[in-house]
């Protein structure tokens, strides 16, 4: 069986460590949040301008002036701090945050990440994805194994417009997990799905990787 | 004497808008946007625009009003996936667009603001963004050179202002409302309250009066929220 979105995000969470500063993206990504460990300190950015984001509001109690960088309501910690675009990713770019969690349309076996544009088809545009996969000292991606057509997500080389070259260093899909380590060393399999083979893994996947499970 | 304070939207505007201009609007999604500065706008008529601000709003609101009304050429953003006639506009080439990353947009205005023409970050090494812009590499990694950004008129929202110009935003309502403030050449502010000077605490003044040339307590404000998400309350 392969894991469902909630078990894809409680495996990103195992990448949290005590004392990080997080941030997480938009989809599953944003889930990491509800599997944060019991007794264990994570602060989450959020690049809009927020650190110590706290859960959604209790319905009535909606801020419009409180937002997370998915542009849904939220609410703050005694704990938090408010700042500038500016001041944001200059901790995201400065290299002060731990981690970032964040989804994916394809990712290569070079370390290659694309997330922000179909040509000729979907013009949403990248907000801040480069900057987190350029300045955050790790970038788990998380992200469907195959696009719904089937075709694979883990290739050789991406084909869509790149987010960061040479920026992943572990890939999350309801199949397994996969070191990337950015493209310095062959692609790993470290971790299978319950019930899932490497020959289902193989037949899905268009990259070169070792199986290390 | 100088008066900064302005009585409506389109008195704080006077004078300050020619066709082809080049505007910074403030705002995260609909978070911290000018609303009444972006309506004064609509109602001027004002064509041929560039706005740089990180969306465009939705369909009908925010920015998106001048989008409806084709008063926008060019957009500089970073995010616009939130608007059906945006894409359309854009599809069809009647729009121009330029994606920054949104903390390259941010620096590049913070930069333009402070006198800074250009700066190198790693934000976009080896991807579209890069191409045709400087390159070089600092201690063993590689960075791209960006440009600082400045505009004709920045509009901003701020949560309480006084009459010197002096501004508090409030929560993630800040985002690039502050950096577009010392931007602009010319800065038009609108605040939910207008206090009196003295009023706000000196030590927590995010935007210093300096930046600022008109300032005018916003009509109305809407504050639309995108994406309402709440949770239950536990049962007791």
């Amino acid at each position: 069986m392969a894991w469902t979105r909630d078990e894809m995000a409680a495996r990103a969470a195992k990448e949290l460590r005590d004392g990080f500063y997080v941030n997480l993206g938009i989809g599953i990504p944003t889930l990491v949040a509800n599997y944060i460990p019991e007794g264990m300190s994570v602060t989450l950015q959020s690049e809009n301008g927020m650190l110590g984001m706290g859960p959604f509001p209790y319905e009535g109690e909606e801020d419009a002036d409180l937002i997370n960088a998915g542009k849904q309501t939220i609410t703050e910690l005694d704990s938090s701090s408010y700042f500038s675009s500016a001041d944001s990713f200059a901790m995201i770019r400065g290299g002060h945050i731990a981690l970032s969690i964040l989804g994916g349309m394809q990712v290569a076996q070079n370390g290659d990440l694309a997330n922000w544009m179909v040509p000729g088809k979907m013009v949403k545009g990248m907000g801040g994805a480069m900057d987190l996969v350029a300045g955050v000292k790790r970038v788990v991606v998380v992200m469907d194994h195959c696009e719904k057509s089937g075709a694979p997500k883990l290739l050789k080389q991406c084909s869509l417009p790149l987010t960061g070259a040479g920026v992943v260093d572990l890939l999350i899909t309801e199949l397994g997990v996969f070191e990337i380590n950015r493209g310095k060393t062959p692609v790993k399999l470290i971790e299978l799905a319950p019930g899932v083979t490497v020959d289902e893994v193989k037949a899905k996947t268009e990259a070169a990787f070792e199986v290390a499970v | 004497m100088v008066d900064k304070v302005k009585t409506d939207a389109v008195e704080a505007l006077a004078g300050l808008l020619f066709d082809g201009m080049t505007i910074m609007a403030g705002g995260f999604g609909l978070c911290g946007i000018p609303e009444n500065l972006i309506a004064a706008i609509r109602e001027a008529g004002t064509k041929d625009l560039t706005v740089i601000s990180n969306n465009c709003g939705v369909d009908g609101f925010g920015l998106g009003i001048l989008l409806e009304n084709r008063q926008i050429k060019k957009m500089v953003s970073s995010y616009v996936g939130e608007n059906k006639l945006f894409e359309q506009l854009y599809l069809s080439g009647e729009l121009e667009l330029e994606f920054n990353p949104q903390g390259t947009l941010a620096e590049r205005i913070r930069a333009g603001g402070a006198g800074i023409p250009a700066f190198f970050t790693r934000t976009g090494y080896g991807t579209l963004v890069a191409e045709g812009k400087e390159t070089r590499e600092f201690d063993g990694e590689m960075y791209v050179m960006e440009r600082g950004l400045t505009a004709d008129l920045a509009i901003v929202k701020a949560w309480k202002g006084d009459a010197e110009g002096n501004l508090i935003y409030r929560k993630t309502a800040r985002n690039f409302n502050p950096m577009m403030a010392t931007a602009g050449r010319k800065t038009v502010v609108e605040v939910e309250e207008l206090v009196a000077i003295g009023a706000l605490d000196k030590d927590a003044i995010h935007t210093p009066g300096i930046y600022v040339d008109h300032i005018v307590k916003g009509a109305r404000f809407e504050k639309r929220i995108e994406r309402v998400t709440t949770r239950q309350k536990e049962q007791a």
